[in-house]
């Protein structure tokens, strides 16, 4: 049947089903600008309000402050690069460890599962200053005077490894154990049905759950200025003092949101097709 | 049609025992197979059936009981079971394709990396099997895009390729309905025909009494009664046999 000749009783349900959606659509664009308007008739009639806007939104700060800032974004954006990689890899080695059942090689396991347990459980801003001012500490020799960006990575790579790994682990436990028998009936060795089966199906699955924790990471970056790194926190920091003026703080944060912006998309697109993959037809 | 080699046993097992914790499964079955022989395993749910395949293909650890293939000892300690696995094929009722390779990249896998052939050359033998069955049109689709038949056929040419010594069938038809499990069948016939030998769990009693040669009823992990295909559904012996083909057929 071709468009045109439709019954009655579907032209009736579709005309019903297109006032419904713009009869939606107008309720929530009221409802938004209403709250907007409400949200900053608040704010604007603060006893303060004059003051915080000078001092945190100040245009001509912002114009001197910009280049410096990105600068220390610059800066940030290695760090984001160097520890992505290394969490990957060193939280993709823990979670296997997590899933080895040779009994030879439960003190791994448990040296793994230890791992995850201290690291999951100790604040970020705790490690920096450990590794950031402990590692120089031991004055190991050769070795010099390491960049506070540096240890910052390493930091970083402690403890979001712990997190990413569970989120590997999770990936490969939600593999079904068949795949790896159907692996191992044609000859396929332990770690060939692993790297060759289980891992490549894992890793699909817990992309959205990964590119998360990388949003996370990106925001996380920033806290390497605790170790003296001049990135755009720490730049905006030195600004702040140089102008007596807030205003750097919120150009440094409006720069990582803008960072953040297409990956959280790009994680919501992902999420949003494996979900339809799984539940085809599906209306609700 | 190929005959039966009787000179010596492609498999010979002996006194198979296998517990799971304290539930005895398999209580000592014996198992000759020979050359191009089918040996149909029957049975009700739980008397042991793919409990005795995946313990021919060391998939599962012995209790007790030792098995011998071409000869060799393959239950011996210290053998490199990967390989024995690639010469003892085994296929299941859940299929268990590879989800994320295409059906063309399942059937290379093992090729490649178990045999050590060329990527040109396993894609000719996969390409080959494909073409057997009627998929080599649909060599590049993933599975979920199969019909439930058509993936299981892949399964038994997966395992097929390999160009294993013994071909293991769990229940390869038990969730298909009858006309998807008539294709699967229609393939085993064909394996049959060109000299596959095949030890196969099946619930499909017509299928039994065509093609295999030898039927062996499994009841509460010991065999209750075996025979030549025909004898067995003509004139059982056993009570229990007697039971089972009454209230199945």
């Amino acid at each position: 049947m071709s468009q045109s000749e439709i019954s009655s009783a579907q032209h009736a349900r579709e005309t019903w089903r297109v006032s419904r959606k713009r009869r939606s659509t107008l309720t929530a664009i009221l409802s938004t600008v209403a709250f907007a308007v409400v949200a900053w008739l608040l704010l604007v009639n603060t006893p303060g309000w004059s003051r915080v806007q000078t001092s945190f939104f100040d245009w001509d700060t912002a114009v001197k402050a910009f280049p410096h800032v990105l600068d220390g974004l610059w800066l940030n954006l290695r760090v984001l690069v160097y520890a992505t990689i290394s969490v990957l890899i060193f939280a993709l080695l823990l979670a296997l460890a997590t899933t080895l059942r040779n009994p030879v090689l439960t003190p791994i396991r448990l040296l793994a599962k230890g791992y995850i347990d201290l690291f999951r459980g100790t604040p970020l801003i705790i490690t920096l200053y450990l590794v950031g001012f402990g590692i120089p500490g031991l004055r190991i020799e050769g070795l010099g005077r390491i960049a506070p960006e540096i240890l910052g990575t390493i930091a970083l790579t402690l403890t979001y490894s712990a997190y990413v790994a569970e989120v590997f682990r999770a990936g490969i436990e939600s593999i079904h154990p068949s795949q790896r028998l159907a692996a191992r009936s044609l000859g396929l060795s332990y770690s060939q049905s692993v790297r060759l089966v289980v891992l490549p199906q894992a890793i699909r699955k817990v992309v959205p759950p990964l590119m998360n924790d990388f949003v996370a990471l990106q925001k996380d970056v920033g806290l390497i200025s605790v170790l003296g790194a001049v990135d755009a926190v720490r730049g905006a920091q030195i600004e702040v003092s140089h102008f007596a003026n807030f205003t750097p703080y919120v150009i440094a944060g409006l720069f990582f949101v803008l960072l953040a912006i297409p990956t959280v998309r790009l994680t919501d697109w992902l999420s949003a097709r494996m979900a339809k993959r799984e539940q085809m037809g599906t209306l609700l | 049609m190929t005959e039966i080699d009787w000179s010596k046993p492609r498999l010979l097992a002996k006194n198979i025992r296998k517990n799971f914790d304290d539930r005895q499964v398999l209580k000592g079955v014996d198992l000759e197979v020979y050359p191009g022989q089918i040996v149909a395993l029957i049975g009700s749910s739980g008397s042991g059936k793919s409990t005795m395949l995946r313990c021919l293909n060391l998939v599962e650890e012995l209790s007790d009981g030792q098995i011998w293939l071409d000869g060799d000892e393959i239950s011996r300690p210290g053998i490199d079971e990967d390989e024995v696995r690639s010469n003892i094929g085994l296929v299941f009722q859940s299929y268990n394709l590879f989800a994320h390779l295409s059906i063309l990249e399942n059937v290379k896998l093992a090729l490649k990396v178990v045999q050590k052939k060329s990527d040109d050359e396993a894609t000719k033998i996969a390409l080959g099997w494909l073409d057997r069955i009627g998929l080599a049109d649909k060599a590049g689709q993933y599975p979920d895009k199969l019909s439930g038949g058509q993936q299981q056929r892949t399964a038994i040419v997966r395992a097929v390729a390999l160009n294993p010594k013994l071909l293991l069938l769990d229940e390869v038809t038990s969730a298909l309905d009858p006309e998807l499990s008539g294709e699967v069948l229609e393939l085993i016939r064909d394996l049959k025909n060109s000299g596959t030998t095949i030890v196969m769990a099946t619930h499909e009693l017509s299928f039994a009494r065509e093609v295999a040669d030898w039927v062996i009823f499994l009841d509460q992990g010991v065999i209750a009664e075996e025979g030549e295909a025909a004898d067995f559904f003509a004139k059982p012996k056993n009570a229990r046999t007697k039971e089972f083909l009454a209230r199945v057929i």
